[in-house]
């Protein structure tokens, strides 16, 4: 049973402009969005208070593209301090690729249960349907996760996310599926998520997590959380596996500290998350606790076909704050589950096509009003609306064509009018004999444009045109 | 051809060719030139903003002041190291108290069920603290494993004064971490808390709900002072 109607709702990209009529028409959805994310932009805002905030992104940026530039070196790196600290690492070229060595994993040790810790990347490649159809029980530990697991949701936001669901529907949630007393007690609640879930963190098999940054010097990965319930998922089951995009490694252990001081400012305008947990290897002989077996399974999953292009390369850069998301316009109204893709908002909209191809996701880079507000945001520098223009082109055909699906949204008669106009335009004489003509013959105007008109009237040709209004007006100026 | 051959073929062999590192200044993450007192300053007003306590006390008082923080909070069973001269002292100076101290240099298999239902407080040593966040600096050992910082609902840390350091990045560079990583390193910064209820801040999620720092003076520094 679900409480909600859309926890039974399938979204999809390609139902973008009825999902997002059905958002916009949910007075709760756009309240708890709106409530939200003035919170997070307000916080942020306070955090950054006494820094320097653009040397501060620009170094954020200058160590993103320093990892980027030396990227196939950083990872052979990687890899082999890993192996050395007793990290086995795997490589994946996509997500099913990457559910398959990880369902092994837990076949080999003939896992039953599974604990995990937040991972936006097993989201992405579908993780646990993959190993609950395999029989492996997949439990989401955070919070925030958790309850939308127990909702059949998915999540709306990359750092939080159960933002659409207000304090009476969580506990609705909690109350039909864990039996919990209907309560507005938010303590009340988190005390009785973590005893639900201490159970399951000393039962479980295995642990899967994500990385936040896994730093090529010294074969570490560093993991950022509030809760405690990455530590958990980290350090109790005997086996532990991180699983991470490819484009997440850094040079250096020095280059950490101002990339998660942005990325704590950034996503909930905290000085500091509760945890930064650095692992550098599983339990060794003499130790006591931690897990006897490490694994980090590497993802490409589209990519290095980003990689290949200086302009969509920045799109890699992403920390995955979510701060593009808390300040766009957009996002705000329609909220997260409306795009369809596993990261939602603008770096959704710059990052899912490249995972799923233009046809399907063909709406995403439209779905923005290119006020510019999230590349002003982004830790990192993202030309978060550049990247959106030039996938805009892609759809279009107009672009290098480098990108899975482009050229889908090409319209032969658009074309056609275009390169109409344009000649048109580039011909003073044909231009102005056009106009004249437009304006006298304006009542043949259409009233209907396709979706332009839905909400606007059609423009008509002024009966006199503007050239012709000046020239009058001189002629005027000049006879007086 | 292995995933891993095919992912790095295409990375070298880059359509839009090599790409230039940028350089990177790193002067806006270091070099803030606080005195001590300022360090200590920014350090506890840090660590209480995210509900952190701090209980100033000497390097030769430090324990009766653990022990009132026991009493306080009613503290019976208490999981601490062994060897750490932290550990050590508290032991000697609890020997007569009627707080139980629970030995944490055992496979956690073998008392994992008690670790997670029936131990009180954990304490724990410190490596060092970082006056800009807040945050304590642990680096868990055979002594004073992983999950005694996180498991019990409530985390004592002893830090001394001298061991904090200005920044994040100093910590890293003072100590030479890129060196040599432990299993584990850790920065706890307040007790664990979540807002994933419609924003409402909440302590105690899945780690401790109190994290209690004694921040240990050198007793001569205070007697001169």
């Amino acid at each position: 049973m679900s409480i909600h109607d859309d926890a039974v709702q399938t979204f999809t990209p390609r139902d973008f402009h009825r999902q997002a009529h059905d958002a916009l028409g949910n007075p709760q959805i756009r309240a708890n969005f709106r409530k939200a994310m003035d919170g997070l932009m307000t916080k942020r805002r306070d955090s950054f208070g006494d820094w320097d905030l653009e040397t501060l992104r620009e170094l954020g940026a200058n160590i993103r593209m320093r990892a980027l530039a030396k990227l196939p070196e950083l990872l052979e790196q990687l890899e082999a301090n890993c192996e050395a600290n007793g990290i086995h690492v795997h490589w994946a070229e996509d997500g099913e690729e990457a559910c398959r060595i990880i369902r092994e994993l837990c076949e080999a040790r003939g896992a039953k249960a599974v604990i995990k810790g937040k991972s936006m990347v097993s989201e992405e490649m579908h993780l646990n349907e993959h190993l609950e159809a395999a029989g492996i029980e997949a439990l989401e530990s955070d919070l925030g996760e958790y309850l939308v697991q127990l909702n059949q949701q998915t999540p709306s936001h990359i750092i939080m996310p159960a933002i659409h669901l207000n304090t009476d529907e969580i506990s609705d949630i909690m109350h039909h599926k864990t039996g919990t007393e209907r309560t507005r007690d938010v303590d009340y609640m988190t005390a009785a998520a973590r005893s639900q879930l201490r159970e399951r963190f000393m039962a479980a098999d295995v642990g899967i997590s994500g990385v936040n940054f896994a730093v090529a010097e010294t074969g570490t990965l560093c993991l950022v959380e509030n809760e405690g319930n990455g530590r958990m998922t980290t350090t109790v089951p005997p086996m532990h596996i991180a699983v991470t995009g490819i484009e997440k490694v850094v040079e250096h252990l020095r280059d950490v500290p101002p990339l998660y001081a942005l990325l704590s400012r950034s996503a909930t305008g905290q000085h500091v998350t509760t945890y930064f947990n650095m692992i550098s290897g599983p339990r060794k002989e003499q130790e006591h606790d931690g897990p006897e077996a490490v694994h980090l399974v590497l993802v490409d999953n589209g990519r290095s076909r980003i990689y290949q292009d200086d302009e969509l390369l920045d799109t890699l850069r992403c920390i995955r704050c979510g701060a593009c998301m808390n300040h766009c316009p957009v996002y705000t109204r329609v909220g997260g589950h409306t795009y369809g893709t596993t990261y939602p908002g603008p770096i959704g909209s710059i990052l899912m096509p490249h995972m799923l191809g233009l046809e399907d996701t063909k709406d995403l880079p439209s779905a923005s009003s290119l006020c510019g507000a999230c590349g002003e945001v982004c830790p990192v520098k993202i030309p978060i609306p550049d990247l959106l223009v030039r996938l805009r082109r892609e759809a279009v055909g107009e672009g290098r064509g480098n990108v899975p699906g482009a050229g889908v949204k090409r319209n032969k008669k658009e074309v056609a009018a275009w390169k109409s106009f344009q000649w048109l335009a580039t011909h003073p004489g044909a231009w102005r004999r056009g106009t004249a003509m437009a304006g006298k013959l304006n009542m043949l105007m259409p009233s209907n444009l396709g979706p332009w008109t839905d909400h606007r009237t059609a423009p008509k040709p002024a009966k006199t045109t503007l050239h012709a209004l000046i020239k009058r007006h001189r002629k005027q100026r000049s006879d007086a | 051809m292995s995933a891993r051959d095919a992912i790095f073929k295409r990375l070298r062999e880059r359509t839009d060719g090599p790409l230039t590192p940028p350089a990177c200044d790193f002067s806006v993450v270091t070099n803030r030139g606080w005195s001590r007192a300022e360090r200590l300053e920014h350090f506890e007003r840090l660590i209480t903003s995210v509900h952190g306590e701090v209980i100033h006390t000497t390097s030769d008082d430090w324990t009766r002041r653990l022990a009132e923080v026991l009493a306080a909070k009613s503290i019976k069973r208490l999981a601490l190291g062994r060897e750490h001269p932290v550990a050590a002292e508290a032991r000697e100076a609890l020997k007569a108290s009627d707080v139980e101290l629970v030995d944490v240099d055992r496979d956690i298999e073998t008392w994992q069920r008690e670790q997670f239902e029936r131990v009180d407080a954990g304490m724990t040593s410190t490596g060092g603290g970082i006056a800009e966040t807040g945050s304590l600096w642990l680096w868990p050992t055979p002594d004073e494993p992983r999950l005694i910082s996180l498991v019990p609902p409530i985390h004592i840390a002893v830090l001394d004064a001298e061991s904090v350091e200005d920044t994040f990045f100093d910590m890293i560079e003072a100590h030479g971490w890129a060196q040599g990583m432990p299993t584990n390193a850790l920065l706890i910064s307040g007790p664990s808390k979540t807002a994933d209820i419609e924003q409402t801040l909440a302590y105690g999620v899945h780690g401790p709900r109190e994290l209690v720092v004694l921040l240990r003076y050198a007793a001569a520094q205070v007697a001169s002072a």
